[in-house]
């Protein structure tokens, strides 16, 4: 199970890849295999106000249904809707194709309260 | 699919062929008291594993009681809605076990095996009720072999080629909803050919010392293990109904559309009679409908169901089984609609998650296989 260096994790499973003052948000490895197959998002609208630590969006694959947790705080400037026809790609790329939306930052300095991808490693039951 | 009735004091059991699933990468799942298989290499390459060639389940976890003696059959008959009396040896029919009041206790699968041998196939979460109930009712002899045998179900356009090359020619000889013993190896295999999953296949039954050979033999001829997950969106796909889900003590069989199962022509007392006969003239008031999305979402059992028409008169129903139709790329699900909009083509909405989503009752089954 892959976790890339260069990414930021928060503890419900999300990452974040930081460019400049905008950080695109998507769903680790490990949360993709614990789903299942992925069949269904809903994501939020461009311009919708994300905050560190609330719901902003929902996953569902055949047998769960999980709410998405924003690592960030800001403002949703892309979407990836090819998920829409595509769902199967968080679970084939979850760091690449799989990407969910990009938010423009508030608050940078909370990227301090994110976890590197040791510290998410670490966490995860073995 | 979680079953809240698993036993609180003991782990799940595991399957005799526990390890061989974990060799297979298997993901476990507990359900009505045993360590199921939920997934191999996932729910939807499993369903299209079945719909497109061959998938193996092992549904070791069904309760097996083989019925034995002069008095099988009356006794059978006696307990059950279907009149098994009818069946000439080698046959196999789908029946019920209902109560006094006419709801539904348990489905089953009877298999006629001679004369005066039976075969019963009872849901894993009923088992010990359907157990006691053939052994109260029978004189004749009542054997569990649930333990003793390992129960494997090879479905998919490719299984009957699979189970030929496992069982050699005279498999092919097996006409649908006939059993039938066969050689394999030094021992023999009771093989049924029915199924769940809306394809053509076989269950086979094998003692538990050997059914390690036979799902290797399976994998070799090119069959894929498919667990749990697939095995439900298959049979909602085949619109077959779950126990515990959409039917249950609740329900009587005419609102389920099983009417076809209650066999009042033989004039023999069997548990509910009475209850079914009325309920059997009476037009029922609400009919185990299917219904498919026409947006996208995903419904699940509990969700509500309103009329599209007249919304404002809130949930009419709620969806007894729900899921994504790997097959049909949308939501498919059912539940019990008065019969005025239990119509083919009425437009309906599901509640997912406080949104509206429009669906439209359709004629089962949602997927056939030879469309």
């Amino acid at each position: 199970m892959e976790f890339p260096e260069n990414l930021l994790y928060n503890t419900e499973d999300e990452w974040v890849r930081v460019d400049g003052d905008e950080a695109i948000i998507g769903i680790s490895d490990f949360a993709q295999d614990q789903l299942g197959d992925i069949v269904y998002l809903e994501l939020p609208e461009l311009g919708t106000t994300v905050k560190s630590g609330e719901p902003f969006g929902v996953v569902e694959s055949v047998k769960a249904v999980s709410d998405l947790y924003c690592p960030i705080d800001g403002i949703v400037v892309a979407r990836n809707d090819g998920l829409v026809e595509e769902p199967q790609l968080v679970n084939s790329s979850p760091y690449e194709e799989g990407w969910m939306i990009t938010v423009r930052m508030s608050e940078p300095n909370k990227l301090d309260d994110l976890l590197t991808a040791d510290d998410y490693r670490n966490r995860l039951p073995q | 699919m979680s079953d809240e009735r698993a036993s609180q004091e003991q782990a799940p059991q595991k399957l005799a062929l526990h390890d061989r699933h974990v060799d297979a990468g298997a993901r476990f799942t507990p359900f009505s008291g045993w360590e199921m298989p939920l997934q191999y290499t996932g729910i939807i390459d499993e369903h299209e594993a079945v719909r497109t060639s061959a998938g193996v389940f092992d549904v070791s976890h069904l309760g097996r009681v083989i019925v034995d003696g002069p008095n099988a059959g009356h006794c059978l008959r006696s307990v059950t809605t279907y009149n098994v009396l009818e069946m000439r040896p080698g046959r196999a029919h789908y029946s019920l076990y209902c109560n006094d009041t006419g709801g539904i206790v348990d489905d089953i699968f009877v298999y006629r095996l001679a004369e005066e041998r039976w075969l019963v196939v009872q849901n894993a979460a009923n088992h010990a009720q359907g157990l006691a109930l053939l052994g109260k009712s029978c004189e004749a002899a009542t054997e569990d072999i649930t333990e003793s045998t390992v129960m494997l179900a090879v479905q998919g356009p490719e299984a009957r080629a699979a189970l030929t090359r496992v069982l050699g020619r005279n498999f092919q000889e097996l006409a649908a909803r006939r059993c039938a013993q066969f050689s394999w190896r030094n021992t023999s295999l009771l093989v049924a050919r029915t199924g769940y999953t809306g394809e053509d296949g076989a269950e086979c039954t094998v003692e538990r010392s050997l059914a390690g050979e036979l799902w290797d033999d399976l994998l070799a001829a090119g069959v894929k293990p498919a667990g749990l997950g697939a095995r439900d969106t298959l049979r909602l796909e085949a619109a077959l109904p779950l126990h515990g889900n959409d039917i249950d003590l609740s329900t009587n069989p005419f609102e389920a559309g099983l009417g076809w199962v209650v066999s009042m022509n033989d004039d023999t007392p069997f548990i509910g009679r009475n209850s079914l006969k009325s309920l059997g003239t009476e037009a029922p008031s609400r009919q185990l409908s299917h219904m498919r999305l026409l947006d996208r979402g995903v419904p699940r059992h509990g969700y509500p169901v309103l009329d599209a028409n007249s919304p404002e008169a809130g949930p009419l129903a709620t969806l007894t089984s729900g899921t994504f139709s790997p097959t049909l790329r949308t939501g498919i699900g059912m539940a019990y609609l008065p019969v005025a909009l239990a119509e083919s083509g009425a437009r309906l909405i599901v509640e997912i998650h406080g949104r509206a989503i429009p669906a439209k009752v359709v004629p089962r089954p949602f997927y056939r296989r030879d469309a």
